[in-house]
């Protein structure tokens, strides 16, 4: 297993968000969370990231134990990617530097040589023209794209996508879609949390759904989506669709 | 095709040119008229004549005018040496403030100490202790005024910095440090590269603005002894019981902020600017 989560537990003040959840993934394949909201599909991510301490249990990178309080979390951190919802560019700096500063100066590859990995991909997804430009003249998609090709130049093991086509507009999503239906057939392992079950039954080889802090239910989209087997997922469900969100 | 303006257009240029030129006439207009009544006001004053020679005298200012720029050259190399000194100080203590855990306890303890009582403390005791109680001390090396009242200049400007530089870090959005921070950054390189740039500019304003009050201050070094331009100035109004060198002091000091201070608004007004084309 890549990446494999065993009776994770995170609390909050008096909040059991996450209650001993278990969750496996295996190399180049890629698990879409679903759950309501406030569910802890974000929590779980940050938690695998390391930006959040878990309160119980493990989890491991490759075999590796990354809660083991002896490892570094900055070289954890180097080999898993996590783009979040709201892209988080750093707005004083212009898209070929938000993309570089981390191959430069964590990974200290060459500056010419960072840029020139940069540029290639801004060109792939159709972007080199604006490396020059600040966040802040981009579009939300363009600004989402960004925000995955930096994760992605630092080679990650793991991406971990949290929401990033929910603050899109419609005519947006697309584009951020097709880069990672792109990414799924190069191979990369990605976990991704979703309000979108469109989304998740294009790109996802599995689907979990997070309920009271666990996986309730996991299993192939067709049957997760469309065929569960637990009375919670139904009743998700039935309120998404009641949404339109299917 | 060719772009013209509409007629309905031009009829609003026109318009908005009559309403420009209305508005320059109107301001020469009111402008004169309050600087015939303010001039008719002072010099008609009964006391005016005796004012004007014992504030305006030529011969005093032109006689003092050497003495009172060397004072300045003083001034100014100080500023510049107070200035970039408070700054580096400011930054480190706010810097300091935000690091987190048990081992950096006594350091945040002592550098929000440090803001807490710099702040409080006026200027003028803050020099008196360092320029008269340090070298009471009497110990090996303690270096002379000049340098010690520079130093209380320093240390009390740095404090006042400090908080503005909290401040523009604490305005930087946490999601910043979290991206910076998944990328695999240390806090060091995420502080260095994500948060005190964007930091920075933020309070830059409010930064300037603080150097051109120190800019004001440091002519209180005088009180320590150095002869800076308001100490040279003093010594020529008790020497020919005249104020007129007070006034030409005044006037370089106005003359020596005027561009510290037209870069203080010209930052404002691009950070007012940034913001609103950011919402
Ligand atoms: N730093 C925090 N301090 C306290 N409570 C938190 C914190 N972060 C998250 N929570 C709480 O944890 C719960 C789970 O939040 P989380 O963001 O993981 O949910 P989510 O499944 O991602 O929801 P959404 O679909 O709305 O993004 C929420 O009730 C939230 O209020
Ligand atoms: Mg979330």
């Amino acid at each position: 297993m890549l990446l494999s989560c065993k009776n994770v537990r995170k609390v909050f003040g008096d909040h059991v968000i996450l209650d001993g959840l278990g969750l496996d993934v295996a190399e180049h394949e890629v698990v879409a969370l679903i759950g309501a909201s406030g569910s802890g599909k974000s929590t779980l991510l940050r938690c695998v990231n390391l930006l959040t301490e878990i309160d119980d249990g493990t989890i491991h990178l490759d075999g590796d134990e990354i809660t083991d309080p002896q490892a570094d979390p900055d070289v954890v951190r180097q080999r898993i990617g996590l783009v979040f919802q709201s892209y988080n560019l750093f707005p004083h700096m212009t898209v070929l530097d938000n993309i570089t500063l981390a191959p430069v100066r964590v990974h200290k590859r060459p500056p010419a040589e960072a840029k020139a990995q940069a540029m290639q991909w801004l060109d792939r997804v159709g972007l080199a023209g604006k490396a020059g430009a600040y966040p802040d003249r981009l579009s939300g998609g363009q600004q989402q794209r960004v925000a995955i090709v930096r994760a992605l130049v630092n080679n990650p093991r793991l991406l971990l996508l949290d929401e990033v086509t929910s603050a899109l507009d419609p005519e947006l999503v697309g584009e951020v879609l097709t880069m990672i239906r792109e990414l799924k057939g190069e191979g990369m392992t990605m976990v991704l949390a979703t309000h979108e079950m469109g989304f998740a039954r294009q790109v996802a080889d599995r689907v979990a759904f997070l309920d009271g802090g666990r996986v309730l239910e996991q299993g192939p989209p067709a049957q997760v989506l469309g065929d569960p087997v637990e009375a919670r997922t139904r009743q998700f469900l039935a309120r998404i669709i009641e949404a339109g969100r299917l | 095709m060719t772009y013209s303006p509409s007629p309905r257009q031009q009829e609003r240029i026109a318009y908005r040119r009559g309403r420009a030129v209305r508005s320059v006439l109107l301001a020469a207009a009111s402008t004169a008229v309050v600087g015939t009544l303010l001039a008719v006001g002072i010099t008609g004053a009964p006391g005016w004549t005796r004012v004007k020679e014992s504030f305006f005298d030529p011969d005093t200012a032109v006689e003092y005018l050497p003495a009172i720029l060397e004072g300045l050259w003083l001034n100014l190399r100080l500023l510049v040496v107070c200035a970039s000194l408070a700054l580096a100080l400011g930054l480190l203590v706010a810097v300091l403030r935000t690091l987190r855990g048990p081992v950096f306890f006594p350091v945040r303890v002592l550098a929000t100490g440090y803001t807490y009582s710099f702040r409080g403390l006026p200027l003028i005791i803050v020099i008196y202790l360092f320029a008269f109680g340090i070298p009471g001390l009497r110990l090996q090396g303690t270096p002379d005024v000049l340098v010690l009242g520079a130093g209380a200049i320093i240390v009390t400007y740095g404090a006042y910095l400090a908080e503005v530089f909290r401040a523009g870090i604490e305005s930087v959005h946490p999601s910043q440090i979290a991206a910076a921070r998944s990328l695999g950054l240390s806090y060091r390189q995420a502080m260095r590269h994500v948060v005190l740039p964007q930091a920075v500019r933020r309070v830059a304003p409010p930064l300037l603005n603080d150097t051109v009050a120190l800019q004001k201050d440091v002519g209180l070094i005088s009180l320590a002894g150095p002869i800076d331009a308001i100490r040279a100035a003093q010594i020529g109004v008790a020497q020919e019981a005249d104020f007129t060198p007070y006034i030409v002091a005044g006037v370089l000091f106005v003359l020596l902020a005027l561009p510290l201070i037209a870069v203080t608004d010209g930052v404002t007004l691009r950070a007012a600017r940034r913001q609103n084309a950011g919402n």
